[in-house]
């Protein structure tokens, strides 16, 4: 069997999601100072006035401007959905700037593609442009200190900036940041290799607990979220969207919809034409003066659809199917060694099947948009991670260049994903342009758990084969999923690499016959990637088979994923066949360590007392390790099983090597909520079709963790790192599912192959 | 007519009674602080005080709520000066923050009957508030803190 070639509809489908998700477009590449007034290489804010003229503003970087009060605005062209990106970011140019934070204003970027890719998705905003942030920051506060000297008539060397001034430091005089704009402005930019940066013990801000920055708003409810987004004249709209994926419209009947006050008219939206992408769901939309006359509006449209190639669809059926498809060889997505004749030699074998159902997202904001179609051009409002793939959208749907989308993002109500798919804002664009008023659009919670770009459905087969002494000598990784690349490419029943490469074939451990497999399955709604993605479902799988083996040998995983992992070093996949996907990056810049990995189990275990604390009836101790998103993390779930079966979460210890971090408590947090949100993955998320349509539809038929059920305390460490930072908002996640499912072995006896574990009677 | 007391003004609506509160104020009276998130009571982004009592501003029918007071996020204090609110501050408790004003009002009517609650009194209040970014361990201390009862 050769190693399986992408073929043309997964390259498309790579790109397509490469260009969403992937592209990184450092502007430092093309010119640091790439500004919205021209790209020359000389400070550009005064080049609109006549040189003699002092600024009143100055912007020295696309992320970077100067008001003529010394303010510093910085602008954040990453979104926020919690993970404090727009805070982050931001404080690395301060600090390199040695600007006072309190006179720093950050404000939101417009979508824009001279910021360089704004989809904050794929946990990647401080490793993608971090360095220039600092860049920026380290080019204004050299021009200030030059500007200084020039003005006191000494040399650069002489003089410091501190906190939004420079400092003589030798007549200890003191000029601010708003005193040297005007010189500031007319100097030449410093090149490359005339910046000195901070080193980390200069540091003031980075490395220190910073708040968000609209943290006082959200807790004023001043905060504007997608959902409080308002244009004057605004109509609200809803849609009935078609039960079952790709059935149109037959007929509509309004009439009593109309008859509600308030209501103005109903649209038929057009239907989407294969590839899916970004494009909306079609259906019927009612569009009035208030959200209530709406709603009660859209329950009183009579819709008849067509039929659907997938009315069939069921998950029941499918599951077999999945687990059917895996029993059978698939794609070689990887080949080291010989798997089949290590298994006929091999002492002891053992084999395992595993399930993940369908997940949604369900951020606490569901999807919602403002827009106003006018002159033949797009104003929108909107909560999204991806403002660009909103211009993208637009334009493509509206049949105008994507220049005239104009794109304001608000606050994210949490976004996981969903809100990278801007399908919503098409919505409200084309609603726009058919009332001839700008209009919200607001999706109910029925509407985001019916009609998501789901988490897709998994299932995976394992097999090992062990010597005489129990070590792992041969893995056989089995995986089948409907493909994210079906969004992108019809059809698709493989993954694209970025699935395949998240898990799949990627096993660090040092075994000498690995074969992972991908095996074909097809798609029967929209696909999109949540929070950690196929991690999600390959730890669960990689890590429940580990500790099944460990048991098997009458140890624990500790000591048996440790010994599998053999010596530190940094894996080769080449040899497997494998270019490793590696979320885009360069492997040699971030190689898959095993010292890295084995530190954070070891670290785990140790702060924990796993294998030190014995587990007993109905309370129990899990583990696992995993590298995602190229950090390296290890969870430790203690769990309590009661005599009637209920499971409670006392203590999660989380190790997370996130090479260099910036916001160090909002790492934690992301390490906090991911142990949380893993929670619900493995506890309660299970999403199913009957006859083509989702079953649930709020959150009681789709229950997330609320407080009760969430891990009561979850205890944090930060690997200090000199490394390359790395992911954190998604990487959290994936350890804590298996992490629970070998907490609930040791402390229940019971092997839980299939989630969400609320589906096994634990007692 | 139906007048209803909202963060100390006396308003008055002749709409639908039956639109829900919530909806009564973000598009009637633009107070966008309590927000939308289930439509069935079941997540609590939409927790307003009526009479100082918690409540599922998405599930209360306006005319439900004709001759109360009805405090919300926006009149909970002058300045986010609410003990929860200093609490919810000093522990970094908000991720997206879109649950958030559900949460503090929560918080805030447990501790306005319970001065000194139990953590059994915390969780029974809470779990009704869904955090889907995974705050509820930073939301258990920040009560607390803001009760001044031990962590």
């Amino acid at each position: 069997m050769s190693i399986y070639r992408y073929g043309e509809t997964t390259r498309l489908a790579r790109e397509a999601y490469e260009k969403y998700d992937q592209k990184v477009e450092m502007l430092d590449r093309r010119g640091f100072v790439g500004t919205v007034l021209g790209a020359s290489a000389l400070v550009l804010g005064v080049s609109l006035k006549p040189a003699s003229a002092a600024p009143s503003a100055w912007q020295p970087s696309v992320y970077l401007g100067f008001e003529a009060d010394g303010t510093v605005v910085i602008t954040a062209h990453r979104s926020e959905m919690g993970t404090s990106s727009k805070t982050s970011l931001p404080i690395m140019l301060a600090d390199e700037l040695e600007a006072d934070w309190k006179k720093v204003r950050v404000e939101q970027a417009l979508g824009d593609e001279k910021y360089g890719s704004q989809n904050t998705d794929g946990s990647c905003s401080i490793r993608d442009f971090g360095h220039a942030m600092l860049k920026a920051g380290a080019t204004a506060r050299t021009l200030f200190e030059r500007a200084a000297a020039q003005k006191w008539g000494c040399q650069p060397g002489d003089v410091a900036a501190n906190q939004s001034t420079v400092v003589n430091g030798r007549t200890k005089a003191r000029l601010t940041f708003a005193e040297l704009l005007p010189i500031a402005a007319k100097l030449d930019l410093p090149k490359d290799h005339e910046l000195r940066y901070k080193t980390p013990d200069q540091y003031k801000l980075i490395g220190k607990k910073i708040p968000m920055v609209d943290e006082r708003n959200v807790l004023q409810g001043k905060a504007t979220f997608g959902m409080d987004a308002t244009m004057p004249g605004m109509l609200i709209a809803m849609v009935e969207r078609p039960p079952v994926y790709a059935s149109k419209v037959k007929s509509v009947d309004n009439s009593a919809a109309l008859a509600v006050k308030g209501v103005r008219q109903t649209v038929e939206l057009p239907s989407w034409k294969p590839p899916h992408l970004f494009q909306q769901l079609g259906g019927v939309a009612v569009l009035g003066d208030n959200t209530w006359a709406v709603m009660q509006a859209r329950k009183k449209l009579k819709i008849e659809w067509d039929q659907s190639p997938h009315a069939n669809y069921n998950s029941a059926a499918e599951k077999q199917s999945l687990l059917d498809s895996v029993l059978k060889p698939g794609k070689v997505v990887r080949n080291r060694g010989d798997v089949d004749a290590a298994f006929a030699k091999a002492a002891r074998t053992h084999e395992a099947n595993y399930y993940a159902p369908m997940l949604s997202h369900a951020p606490m904001e569901p999807p919602v948009a403002v827009a106003e179609w006018k002159n033949g051009k797009v104003e929108t409002w909107c909560p999204t991670q991806n403002p660009q793939a909103v211009q993208d959208a637009v334009a493509a749907a509206m049949g105008i260049p994507k220049t005239d989308v104009i794109c304001h993002v608000t606050l994210l109500g949490g976004g996981f994903g969903r809100k990278s798919k801007p399908d919503y804002v098409v919505e409200a664009a084309l609603l726009s342009k058919a009332a001839g008023k700008p209009v919200k659009v607001i999706w109910t919670r029925e509407d985001d758990i019916k009609f998501d770009y789901y988490h897709t459905v998994s299932g995976m087969h394992m097999k090992a084969g062990m010597d005489a002494t129990g070590k792992l000598d041969a893995w056989l990784f089995r995986s089948a999923f409907p493909p994210i690349a079906s969004t992108f490419a019809p059809g698709m029943q493989y993954g694209a690499e970025f699935e395949v490469g998240m898990g799949l074939n990627e096993l660090p451990y040092d075994v000498p016959n690995i074969r992972g497999e991908n095996c074909p399955a097809p798609n029967h709604l929209r696909l999109g990637w949540m929070r950690a993605v196929a991690h999600v479902y390959h730890a669960f799988g990689i890590h429940s088979f580990l500790d099944e083996l460990a048991v098997l040998n009458n140890t624990d995983y500790l000591s048996y994923s440790l010994k599998a992992l053999g010596p530190d070093r940094n894996v080769d996949l080449s040899k497997d066949g494998v270019k490793p996907w590696n979320n885009g990056m360069p492997i040699d810049k971030f190689p898959i360590n095993t010292g890295r990995l084995r530190r954070v189990l070891e670290m785990a275990a140790e702060q924990s007392g796993y294998g030190k604390k014995k587990s007993s009836n109905g309370h129990g101790f899990g583990i696992a390790a995993h590298r995602s998103f190229l950090s390296y993390i290890a969870s430790v779930v203690e769990v309590v099983v009661d005599s009637e079966g209920k499971l409670t979460i006392p203590n999660v210890w989380t190790v997370a090597d996130c090479g260099t971090t910036v916001n160090p408590d909002r790492v934690v947090s992301q390490l906090e909520g991911a142990a949380v949100f893993g929670a619900s993955i493995a506890m309660l998320g299970e999403i199913t079709a009957a006859n083509g349509r989702v079953q649930q539809s709020n959150f009681h038929d789709y229950p997330v963790a609320r407080l009760a059920e969430s891990p009561r305390m979850t205890h944090v460490t930060i690997v200090p790192s000199k490394e390359p930072a790395a992911g954190v908002g998604e990487p959290g996640v994936p350890v804590i599912v298996p992490a629970i499912t070998n907490a609930i072995f040791a402390a229940t006896g019971k092997r839980v192959r299939e989630l969400p574990v609320r589906r096994t009677k634990l007692v | 007519m139906i007048e209803i007391k909202v963060n100390g003004k006396t308003r008055s609506f002749d709409g639908d009674g039956d639109m829900p509160l919530l909806w009564y104020l973000r598009d009637e009276l633009s107070l966008t602080g309590s927000k939308f998130g289930c439509g069935m009571g079941l997540c609590g982004a939409c927790t307003v005080h009526q009479n100082g009592e918690a409540i599922r501003s998405c599930v209360t029918p306006v005319k439900a709520v004709a001759g109360k007071d009805i405090t919300t996020i926006e009149g909970l204090s002058p300045n986010g000066t609410h003990p929860c609110q200093i609490a919810w501050e000093k522990h970094a408790v908000a991720q997206c923050g879109y649950c958030q004003a559900g949460q503090v009002m929560q918080a805030a009517a447990l501790l306005k009957k319970t001065p000194k609650p139990t953590d059994e009194q915390i969780d029974a209040a809470m779990n009704g508030n869904i955090c889907r970014c995974g705050t509820y361990q930073r939301i258990r201390a920040a009560v607390k803190a803001a009760a001044g009862v031990k962590a």
